[in-house]
């Protein structure tokens, strides 16, 4: 058999679908809408099934705890009778140190119970980890494969930790420099071995993170006698906000409001060789969040089941140098230690706090492990290595890649706004480059896809020179 | 030499420079594509030698010897006195500056 680049890229389909068991091409419809919530019921999972999986396998049940000193530290700087409640589900006490266990418990349930022998995922984040540590609790052969190095073999000590993490739980690490051909090595590697590919966006990735929903939901009732106002959820591949967002919809009917949180890693190339080692998040990032909001489609599998412009109400950025002094804050505060990662969405809490009212509650649905490599001392010394300066000032005035700015005050806090309008525009753009003709039923899909409604799509669809189908239905 | 069955690091290249996209950023596109692999050396070498190795899973791979027993390096890094400053700006807006 041919290995070159080319011939392999060509099998992908090939190999995608033996290594995750999924006919995608069933629930294909019409010209660009596909079956979602037909996708979402592979299994035939449901969330009985799935606590059982997760409790049986030391994942969920989570405690959700307030920080009570950020939440008094929030009002010394927000107006009088403003600053919410905020509190965290400390995902850092599953198994493996992070949320990511949840979507790797049912990947490694499936492939065990389809008689796979081995599992593999591409990762460089926590889910390497996580996939690695469900596997060993199953009997699964568990290889992952990471980008970690520049080309001078330099990693990131955040991923080497990682690397180290899998290892500890039996897993083979097969490591990268810079590149997005990774994804060529990972399907050699799924076609040599025959192992099931425990891909983030497979409707199991999705499915395991519902508990997280369900469950930060009922603890808060638990803890409080209300339901959580807002929750707001790190983003990178969309899954994480996705599968929290479906979980809390099937447990509540009260709108809770979903808000996304990125670092902002803005003029930072995510395939560059260069800007690699320069940057102090290597996930919950606008790196991958912005490009997989817009395309959710651009993952290793057909069809991403992470699809967060469904869901998201709001999405904000935050700074390195904010979540950086939130993570310490933490630390000292609360005297609750994790990892920085994890912690972009209590900075972005943090501000969104200021504008709620004090009896109003805010849930940071995660926090992550922390370590050698994976602290913000090991970070923030690391960037420092690499010329970035550390300073304390406002920290609108960070660039990316040459600064990290920590604020010198509380009040500097803040977050920024993205337009989802115009993520869900330029969304409407990708969908069209693959067809110019649509059905009734493709702009419902899209209606669904952008939380939007009929005349918005329409006149995207307008401004594209799309052509509806005759049998159209207005 | 070192003896067959001991624990070491491969590294391989996976792309040559030319082989790789068109597309990618110019200072990813310049460089090789490289791997890097943990396993059971299969036959005697020496480091730098092209040797075969079998990984945990089973797998083999081959390419250069590039370390023996590897071991990780990752630290705390060096101390970063800012993160001092964190705690004192945050201890003070919370509790005043007496309770330092």
């Amino acid at each position: 058999m041919n290995n070159s680049y080319d011939d392999v890229m060509k099998r992908k389909n090939e190999i995608m679908m033996k290594s995750v068991g999924i006919d995608y091409q069933k629930y294909e419809k019409d010209y660009i809408n596909f079956d979602y919530e037909g996708l979402l019921n592979e299994g035939e999972f449901d969330l009985d099934l799935i606590n059982k999986i997760q409790n049986e396998n030391g994942v969920g049940k989570t405690p959700l705890k307030e920080c009570k000193n950020i939440t008094k530290l929030v009002r010394t700087v927000a107006k009088e009778g403003f600053g919410a409640r905020i509190f965290i589900k400390d995902e850092a006490l599953n198994d493996s140190g992070s949320f990511k266990a949840r979507r790797a418990s049912v990947s490694c349930y499936q492939a065990k119970k389809m008689g796979f022998k081995g599992v593999i995922a591409a990762t460089s984040g926590n889910y390497g980890a996580a996939v690695a540590s469900q596997a060993a609790k199953y009997g699964l052969k568990c290889i992952i494969v990471q980008e970690c190095y520049d080309s001078l073999g330099i990693g990131q000590p955040e991923i080497i930790e990682k690397a180290r993490a899998c290892e500890a739980y039996g897993a083979e690490v097969v490591q990268l420099s810079v590149g997005p051909e990774l994804f060529y090595k990972f399907l050699l590697l799924l076609e040599e071995t025959g192992y099931f590919n425990a891909s983030l966006y497979t409707p199991y990735g999705i499915m395991g993170i519902e508990t997280l929903g369900q469950e930060l939901v009922n603890d808060c009732l638990k803890l409080t006698g209300k339901l959580p106002d807002m929750v707001v959820c790190t983003n990178a591949g969309g899954g994480n906000l996705t599968g929290t967002a479906r979980g809390i919809i099937k447990t509540t009917d009260k709108k809770i409001e979903v808000v996304g949180a990125s670092v902002n890693l803005k003029g930072l190339h995510m395939a560059d060789d260069k800007d690699f080692n320069k940057k102090s998040f290597t996930t919950g990032h606008t790196g991958f969040g912005f490009p997989f909001i817009m395309n959710p489609d651009r993952s290793d599998v057909p069809r991403s089941a992470a699809r967060p412009l469904r869901y998201i109400d709001r999405y904000v950025t935050v700074n390195q140098g904010e979540v950086f002094f939130i993570t310490e804050a933490l630390s000292v505060l609360e005297g609750i230690e994790r990892g920085p990662a994890g912690n972009t969405s209590l900075a972005a809490a943090f501000a969104l706090a200021k504008e709620l009212r004090e009896d109003q509650i805010i849930i940071v649905q995660e926090t992550e492990y922390t370590s050698a490599g994976k602290h913000h001392q090991a970070q923030l010394d690391f960037a420092r290595e690499n010329g970035i300066s550390i300073y304390f000032g406002d920290p609108s005035e960070e660039i990316p890649g040459k600064s990290i700015v920590f604020p010198k005050s509380c009040d500097l806090i803040r977050v920024v706004d993205v337009d989802l309008d115009l993520i869900r525009k330029k969304y409407i753009q990708n969908q069209v480059v693959k067809s110019k003709t649509m059905t009734s039923f493709d702009v419902e899909f899209l209606v669904k896809e952008t939380n939007t409604n009929k005349d918005f799509v329409l006149k995207e669809l307008k401004k594209h020179q799309v052509k509806l189908e005759d049998n159209y239905e207005q | 030499m070192i003896k067959k069955g001991s624990w070491v690091q491969i590294k391989k290249i996976i792309l040559k420079p030319e082989q790789r996209p068109k597309t990618l950023p110019e200072a990813t596109r310049k460089v090789p594509l490289t791997m890097w692999v943990k396993g059971y050396l299969n036959c005697e070498a020496s480091l730098g030698d092209l040797v075969e190795i079998t990984t945990v899973t089973g797998r083999k791979e081959s390419g250069e010897l590039v370390s023996i027993n590897p071991y990780y390096n990752h630290s705390y890094g060096k101390f970063v006195p800012e993160i001092l400053e964190i705690d004192r700006i945050v201890k003070r807006a919370l509790f005043g500056s007496d309770k330092l």
